[in-house]
C-alpha cells in the first residue's frame, strides 16, 4: 500500500466530488454540461489509476465524447441557456438527500476496505477467471474474454439494450414523423419517402 | 486514520450519489435532470470499480512476470453499463427535445402547472 | 463555405487515422485494453467528425440512414447467429468451444465475431443518433 497512491486517490475523488457540487449549484446550462464532461474525464483518469483500462477507454470516449455532444445538441435544439428559476436550496429534499447519504455512510462502516484482497467481491469467481481464462480462451485480456465469453449472455442483453435505445430515438425524432402528426402540413413529406427509400 | 483511508472512496462515491439524486428531485429543468441522473450513474461505477481495485494488483491483461491482477467481473460489468448509459441518455435528451416541441419549455413545475390548469399550448 | 479552411483540412487529414485506430482497437482488443464497445464509438466519431464540419446532408451522403440501419439490426443479428451457430453444432447457445477445429481455437473465432458484431451495432446506434439530432430543426 503506497501512500502516493492513496494520495492521487483522494485527491481525484475530491476533485470529482467538488465538479458535482460546482453542477449542482451552476445554473448556467452551458457551463453545467461541460463540468459534466470534466467528471467524465476525471472520472477516466481515476479508472486508469484504479487500473481499469478497458472501464477508462469506454468512459473517455462515450462520457466525455460521445455524451457530452448529445448534451450540446440538446441544448441547442431546446434554446436553453438558464435555469428559469433561481430557487433557494429547497428544505425538504435536501433532508431527503442528507438522510439517505447519513444511513449510506452508516451503512459502509462495515465493509472491506479499500484495495483489500480478501473482500468478499474478489474472492467468488474472480480467481478462477484470472487463472483460467487466459488459458481456456487463449487471450491474455481477461475483460474481453470474460466479456464475450464467460458473460456472453449479458453481452447480448446489453446489445439489445443499445439497439432498442437507438430504435427508440429513431422513432421519438426521426424524419418521417412529422407526416403522421395532426395538424402540421406535409412540408416533410419528401424527407420522409427519401428516409424510406 | 485507518478506517478513514480504507472507507474514504465510499464516503465520495455517497457525496456523488447524494449530488445527482439531489439535482433529480430537487431542480426542475429537465437537462439538468438528466445530468443529474448521469452523475449518479459515474457515482456507482466509481464504487464498483474501486471495489475491484487490490493494492499492489495490476491490470487485467496477462502478461510474464506478474501473478497479481485486479478482479475483471466489475470491469466487465462497468464496461457494458457505461455505453447502454449513453445510449438511454439519448433516448431521454430525444423525449425531452419532443416535450419542448409540444409544450415550448422544459421545466417541470410549469408543465404541471400547464396541465392542471388546463393550457392547451400550440407546438 | 469557406469558412473554417483549418478545420476542414485538418478534419480530412484526421479521420482516416481515427478509422484506422478504431479497426486496431476493434480487432486488438483481445491483446490489449479495447474491444467492440470502445471501438464502436470511434468509429462512430469519425462519422461525427465528418458530419460537424462538412454539414449532415454530405455526413448522410457518406452513411445513408438505410446503409446505418441494417447495420444496426445486422450487428445484434451476428451476435445471436454466432450464438445459434453453438446449437447447431451440438453445443449450447453461446458455447464458443465448438465452432472450431480445437477449444482454444473454437474460443477465438467466436470472441471475435461477437466482438464485431458490438462493434456494429455500437457505432451504428451513435451515427444513428447524432444524425437524428443534428438533422432536427425547430
Amino acid at each position: 500500500m503506497n501512500p502516493v497512491d492513496i494520495f492521487i486517490d483522494i485527491f481525484l475523488l475530491l476533485l470529482m466530488a467538488a465538479v458535482a457540487i460546482a453542477i449542482v449549484r451552476s445554473h448556467l446550462m452551458f457551463a453545467v454540461v461541460m463540468l459534466s464532461g470534466i467528471f467524465s474525464l476525471l472520472a477516466a483518469v481515476l479508472y486508469v489509476h484504479l487500473t481499469a483500462v478497458d472501464v477508462a477507454f469506454t468512459e473517455a470516449a462515450v462520457g466525455a465524447g460521445v455524451s457530452t455532444l448529445l448534451f450540446l445538441a440538446t441544448l441547442a435544439l431546446t434554446h436553453v441557456n438558464v435555469e428559469e428559476k433561481h430557487k433557494p436550496v429547497r428544505m425538504v429534499p435536501l433532508v431527503i438527500v442528507v438522510a439517505t447519504g447519513a444511513m449510506l455512510i452508516w451503512g459502509t462502516l462495515d465493509m472491506p476496505h479499500y484495495g483489500d484482497p480478501e473482500a468478499p467481491a474478489n474472492k467468488h469467481v474472480a480467481p478462477r477467471y484470472i487463472q483460467d481464462s487466459p488459458k481456456e480462451t487463449g487471450l491474455p485480456n481477461m475483460v474481453t474474454s470474460v466479456l464475450a465469453s464467460y458473460r456472453g449472455y449479458d453481452t447480448l442483453g446489453e446489445v439489445v439494450v443499445i439497439f432498442t435505445a437507438g430504435a427508440g430515438v429513431l422513432v421519438i425524432l426521426g424524419r418521417g414523423r412529422r407526416r403522421w402528426r395532426p395538424g402540421v402540413k406535409d412540408e416533410d413529406g419528401d424527407n420522409a419517402e427519401e428516409e424510406r427509400a | 486514520m485507518e478506517t478513514v483511508i480504507g472507507l474514504f472512496n465510499y464516503w465520495i462515491v455517497i457525496v456523488l450519489m447524494m449530488a445527482g439524486f439531489y439535482i433529480v428531485i430537487a431542480q426542475e429543468n429537465m437537462i439538468k435532470k438528466m445530468v443529474g441522473l448521469s452523475i449518479f450513474q459515474v457515482a456507482v461505477f466509481v464504487f464498483y470499480i474501486s471495489m475491484s481495485n487490490v493494492f499492489g494488483g495490476t491490470a487485467p491483461i496477462a502478461a510474464e512476470g506478474f501473478t497479481l491482477y485486479s478482479n475483471p467481473l466489475p470491469h466487465v460489468l462497468i464496461l457494458t453499463a457505461i455505453v447502454v448509459g449513453v445510449a438511454t441518455t439519448a433516448l431521454g435528451l430525444a423525449l425531452i427535445v419532443r416535450i419542448k416541441e409540444e409544450f415550448g419549455t422544459i421545466e417541470d413545475d410549469r408543465i404541471r402547472d400547464m396541465e392542471e390548469h388546463g393550457e392547451e399550448s400550440e407546438a | 463555405m469557406n469558412r473554417h479552411s483549418i478545420l476542414r483540412v485538418v478534419a480530412k487529414l484526421m479521420i482516416p487515422y481515427i478509422l484506422l485506430f478504431a479497426l486496431y482497437v476493434q480487432f486488438h482488443g483481445d491483446f490489449g485494453p479495447g474491444g467492440g464497445f470502445q471501438a464502436g464509438v470511434i468509429f462512430a466519431a469519425a462519422f461525427i467528425l465528418y458530419a460537424l464540419i462538412f454539414g449532415i446532408e454530405n455526413g448522410r451522403k457518406v452513411m445513408p440512414a438505410w446503409v446505418n440501419r441494417i447495420l444496426l439490426a445486422g450487428g445484434v443479428l451476428l451476435y445471436s447467429f454466432v450464438g445459434v451457430a453453438g446449437i447447431f453444432l451440438g453445443s449450447e447457445f453461446l458455447d464458443y468451444n465448438v465452432l472450431g477445429p480445437t477449444p482454444v481455437a473454437g474460443q477465438h473465432y467466436g470472441i471475435l465475431l461477437v466482438e464485431l458484431g458490438v462493434g456494429l451495432t455500437v457505432s451504428s446506434t451513435m451515427i444513428a443518433i447524432f444524425y437524428v439530432f443534428a438533422g432536427q430543426d425547430i
